[in-house]
């Protein structure tokens, strides 16, 4: 039966408390993983990273039941999109990632730095995650961004330039001490004095 | 600001902040979003196909020893965008309660049975005109504790991908004539009764197999393209 042209869009629901099993298994149930949290695979390139945090709600409670996903383009800027017609077509990386909140809200991603990626205007925008972030009492995910310290190209971040600049922190990932791979980390506040910005996109 | 995927369509989704729902009280944003355009990070979107689906990840009657208990039931449907159009090759991931209402995960201690046949997850990819077909249990209502005997209507979990990053859809598929529907917050949530009533399967007589399993159709719309030339300045 062919369809007729919608009304409108589906309306979003909420992942609930049980998305678990079919979406961030783990190994934890008799179901396999679709996706991980370790974007890197043997052929990327570009500089090892872990990006890490928690998810907080409205009381500075941590969110131990929320699904966190990233989008991000390749350490050239390309994503693995046929719509970036930039796209490397044989690259394995997929620059998508997705992980359930531990017990205490923890979330970490292993991934490379990304390159830069032009905005419509044509001016480069700094490296930067895309974040969606899922959860039992969100009827529908929020977008936001990480962005990474130290990065001279924030100062000139199109979409940075956007948020008041009192709240910019909210985004971009602190650089954490030690040797090894580069560890950022990023908390995310649902509300209160640190409320992490989203994006109305 | 003329948005390649206009936020107008945003308006068929619920407010954030739904008190009734009680869980997003502490978990919506107080201050409002900020409005960008979209860029090429909003524009492109994970692409996932055949890959990612195995044999019996459709058919959530086949994967355990044994069937499963309970009413077995073909879902299936059409994803497409507002315009109209079918969104190809695009993956469909599902999880739900069992027959009882009972979810695998640990978290969920309703005293209703566990079926070892069962875990209610589900994965499909949509054809080469967007439509995607499942074969499951219909799930039972169950319990919860947002207010005093709360239920939640039988619902079936979907997440779907889509174009773009920005096209990213988690619903929930009901089933037509429940009567919870006028005393569940989440379903109520959304304001507009027509958009509401597109979260509603419909009893498909046509495609339900005879001599074996009722047919419910789902169809997914996804955010479609502004249909004026994209704004570049």
């Amino acid at each position: 039966m062919p369809s007729t042209k919608p009304e409108g869009v589906t309306p979003s629901q909420t992942v609930g408390p049980y998305f678990a099993y079919g979406l961030t298994s783990n190994g934890k149930y008799d179901w396999n993983d679709a996706f991980s949290n370790n974007l890197v695979t043997a052929d990327t390139s570009g500089e090892r990273i872990r990006v890490e945090g928690k998810v907080f709600d409205g009381d500075g409670v941590p969110m131990p039941d929320c699904m966190l996903e990233i989008w991000q383009a390749d350490a050239q800027g390309r994503f693995s999109d046929p719509q970036d017609q930039r796209a490397l077509p044989n690259s394995s990386f997929k620059g998508f990632g997705r992980i359930g909140t531990d017990a205490n809200g923890g979330y970490a991603f292993d991934t490379i730095k990304p390159g830069q990626v032009a905005d419509p205007d044509g001016k480069m925008q700094a490296p930067h995650l895309v974040l969606a972030v899922f959860a039992r009492g969100m009827l529908l995910h929020l977008y936001t961004r990480i962005y990474f310290d130290g990065e001279a190209s924030n100062a000139a971040d199109p979409v940075l330039a956007l948020v008041p600049a009192d709240r910019r922190t909210t985004l971009i990932a602190t650089r954490q001490p030690g040797s090894g791979n580069a560890v950022y980390r990023l908390d995310i506040h649902m509300q209160g004095d640190n409320e992490t910005v989203f994006f109305d996109v | 600001m003329t948005l390649v995927y206009p936020v107008s369509s945003l308006s068929a989704h619920s407010p954030r902040l739904s008190p009734a729902y009680k869980s997003t009280v502490k978990r919506s944003p107080t201050r409002p979003l900020i409005p960008m355009r979209h860029t090429l990070s909003e524009l492109t979107g994970p692409v996932y196909g055949h890959e990612t689906v195995r044999e019996n990840d459709h058919d959530l009657t086949l994967q355990g020893k044994g069937e499963p208990l309970g009413e077995r039931i073909i879902v299936h449907g059409h994803v497409l965008d507002e315009d109209g159009r079918g969104v190809a090759n695009t993956l469909v991931e599902l999880w739900q309660a069992n027959a009882c209402g009972r979810y695998v995960h640990v978290v969920d201690q309703h005293p209703a049975p566990l079926d070892p046949n069962f875990t209610g997850a589900g994965r499909a990819q949509t054809d080469a005109e967007g439509y995607y077909r499942f074969v499951t249990i219909k799930p039972g209502a169950y319990p919860w504790g947002n207010h005093h005997n709360a239920w939640r209507p039988a619902h079936i979990h979907f997440s779907v991908f889509g174009h773009s990053f920005v096209s990213r859809l988690v619903t929930q598929m009901y089933f037509p004539g429940d009567p919870l529907f006028p005393f569940d917050p989440i379903f109520n949530s959304v304001t507009d009764e027509k958009a509401r009533d597109r979260m509603i399967s419909s009893f498909d007589l046509e495609n339900t197999k005879p001599d074996w399993a009722l047919c419910y159709r789902f169809d997914i719309v996804l955010r479609g393209r502004n249909a004026t030339p994209m704004e570049t300045k």
